[in-house]
């Protein structure tokens, strides 16, 4: 545009160019070793440690085993077939009972964010269930069940169901005032308002307790596949199981091992990626 | 409600007085109490105002004077207690205190959210974004998100979307209450520069006079607790004024001491 700058025009941009925050340039490669440096870092101080105490011949090595022994066992077993299978049909529970706990610890949220009779009725109670440890409901879910799927499913889901129902209704319930009024103002009705405003805002704590909940159904998958054996269904918390059986310390360990990298690898991947990109997004990181 | 006796040359007629104009903004008999029980507040007790098409109303007043009360009325953001209050069908646009952009959105389309819900075409939506972004000087950042722009540039977005509705009135809470004083100043211009473009009324609160005389045609004092018009004062000072000049300030002078005396009546 070739209009002459007033001084108006300039006062704006003197001002907005001192405001502004500048944007972060650093590299990428950068970013990941800075992150990455102090957990390697840890992870080699456990491996110290636990070969310390190896050394120090506490335990005899069959029945702790150093680490190079685990981690051998471990190149060994990933090689195996029926390795995969384990942790496919763990990672398929895993799945499934986490995205039908989504489903109703969503619709279970949602409900009660909306009525406040529920929210007296149930409120209190979704948050005793999520502290009560969910071993606790397997023998009755076995009695329920059987030893099938299905008693699996149902503790995996009432584990994770009330965390994210839980994240859902303080999102809502916490949603600045001043969004909703303004999301009024601009003629947001019904579901438009629930699209655009209510959800988008209740978000970040909506992740939390997605990730809560992911936390809880892990766990409580894990303890079910240790009490609930299926024959034809050989998974990890069966070869968990089986190895002890066989006091098959560098198998079990090397399983653990597994179990841990899961749950981390979602917890952080996933869950670590997603939250941090809604922090940059909405300018929620503190830089320190 | 009285019309103010300042001398004429400062204050002469109010901004277009032709009877024929229907008003842009009607409020008439309007009461409104907030709280129950105990801690009933009784916000607004028989309020009248009109604001006429194009005219830039400055509504000040201390504390508890309901300001804000009313313009959350206006917005239909409040329930009405008693009283009628009429708009031009369009709806109304607000700018409140605290930047209220959605942080999830870039500022193109927090510009544009009003846009998508009436449905408007995508192409349509886009150039107008352009024009109001331009408008405000914020052309250039239009794929930031809003807590990458200083508190002045985040007021300026509230405003293009509110200017986006495409209202015939603009509703301004205290806008540039929380900003220092230079950002202030330059928003003070921008907003009078963007009015004279568009033609549109605004209803603007403040509690600092100089702001007041600073941009309203006319300056209505309200009263406190609770919230009735004690004083009208039309303003016909040529624009742009300066806060420094001889006669915005004998203007300031005059409905700050009316000011004092409503806050006094209280202690």
């Amino acid at each position: 545009m070739a209009e002459p700058i007033s001084p108006l025009d300039q006062d704006i941009r003197g001002v907005d160019a001192l405001d502004i925050p500048r944007r972060d340039r650093r590299s990428l490669a950068l970013a990941v070793w800075r992150s990455l440096w102090p957990k390697l870092a840890a992870v080699a101080l456990v491996l110290v440690i636990w070969e310390l105490v190896v050394l120090s011949g506490w335990k005899p090595t069959y029945v702790l085993p150093p680490p190079y022994v685990v981690f051998g066992r471990l190149g060994e077993l990933i090689t195996t077939a029926d390795f995969w299978k384990a942790v496919a049909i763990t990672m398929q529970r895993a799945l499934f009972g986490f995205a039908l706990a989504i489903s109703l610890g969503t619709i279970l949220g949602l409900a009660v964010s909306q009525s406040s009779i529920l929210r007296r009725a149930v409120g209190s109670m979704i948050t005793g269930l999520q502290s009560m440890p969910s071993i606790v409901w397997f023998p009755f879910a076995i009695l329920l069940f059987g030893l099938t799927e299905g008693a699996i499913l149902f503790v995996v889901v009432l584990g994770a169901a009330p965390a994210i129902a839980n994240g859902l209704i303080s999102g809502i319930d916490n949603i600045p005032p001043i969004l909703l009024r303004a999301g009024q103002v601009l003629g947001a009705r019904g579901l438009n308002s629930w699209r655009h405003v209510v959800l988008p805002a209740a978000l970040p704590a909506y992740v939390a307790g997605l990730k809560q909940g992911w936390a809880f159904a892990w766990r409580s998958l894990m303890a079910g596949e240790l009490l609930v054996i299926i024959a034809s269904r050989p998974s990890i918390g069966v070869r968990l199981q089986f190895a002890r059986e066989l006091s098959d310390s560098a198998g079990l360990m090397a399983m653990m091992i597994v179990v841990l990298a899961v749950g981390l690898i979602v917890d952080g991947a996933v869950f670590g990626n997603i939250e941090r990109w809604i922090r940059r997004n909405r300018g929620l990181e503190v830089s320190r | 409600m009285t019309v103010s006796t300042l001398s004429a040359q400062d204050l002469g007629a109010s901004a277009g007085e032709s009877p024929a104009a229907a008003p842009a903004i009607r409020v008439e008999h309007l009461w409104k109490t907030y709280g129950n029980g105990r801690s009933e507040v009784l916000a607004l007790a028989d309020f009248s105002l009109d604001v006429l098409p194009g005219e830039f109303v400055c509504l000040l007043g201390a504390s508890g004077c309901g300001k804000t009360t009313l313009l959350n009325l206006i917005a239909g953001i409040y329930h009405i207690d008693r009283g009628s209050i009429t708009t031009d069908g369009r709806g109304v646009g607000m700018v409140f205190q605290e930047p209220a952009l959605f942080p999830w959105l870039t500022v193109r389309r927090n510009v544009e959210t009003s846009m998508r819900f009436r449905r408007l075409h995508k192409h349509g939506r886009r150039q107008r974004v352009d024009e109001l972004l331009h408008l405000v000087h914020l052309y250039d950042f239009g794929d930031r998100r809003p807590h990458e722009l200083s508190g002045g540039m985040q007021q300026r977005a509230t405003l293009a979307r509110a200017l986006a509705q495409d209202a015939e009135v603009l509703l301004m809470d205290e806008p540039f209450g929380s900003l220092d004083a230079m950002t202030r100043g330059i928003l003070q211009d921008e907003l009078e520069r963007i009015w004279r473009a568009t033609e549109v009324t605004v209803l603007f609160v403040t509690h600092d006079v100089s702001e007041a005389v600073r941009l309203g045609d006319r300056v209505v004092l309200l009263s406190s607790r609770p919230g009735r018009v004690i004083e009208e004062f039309p303003i016909s000072l040529p624009r742009p004024r300066h806060t420094d000049s001889a006669e915005v300030n004998e203007a300031v002078h005059a409905i700050t001491e009316r000011l004092r005396d409503e806050v006094r009546r209280h202690g």
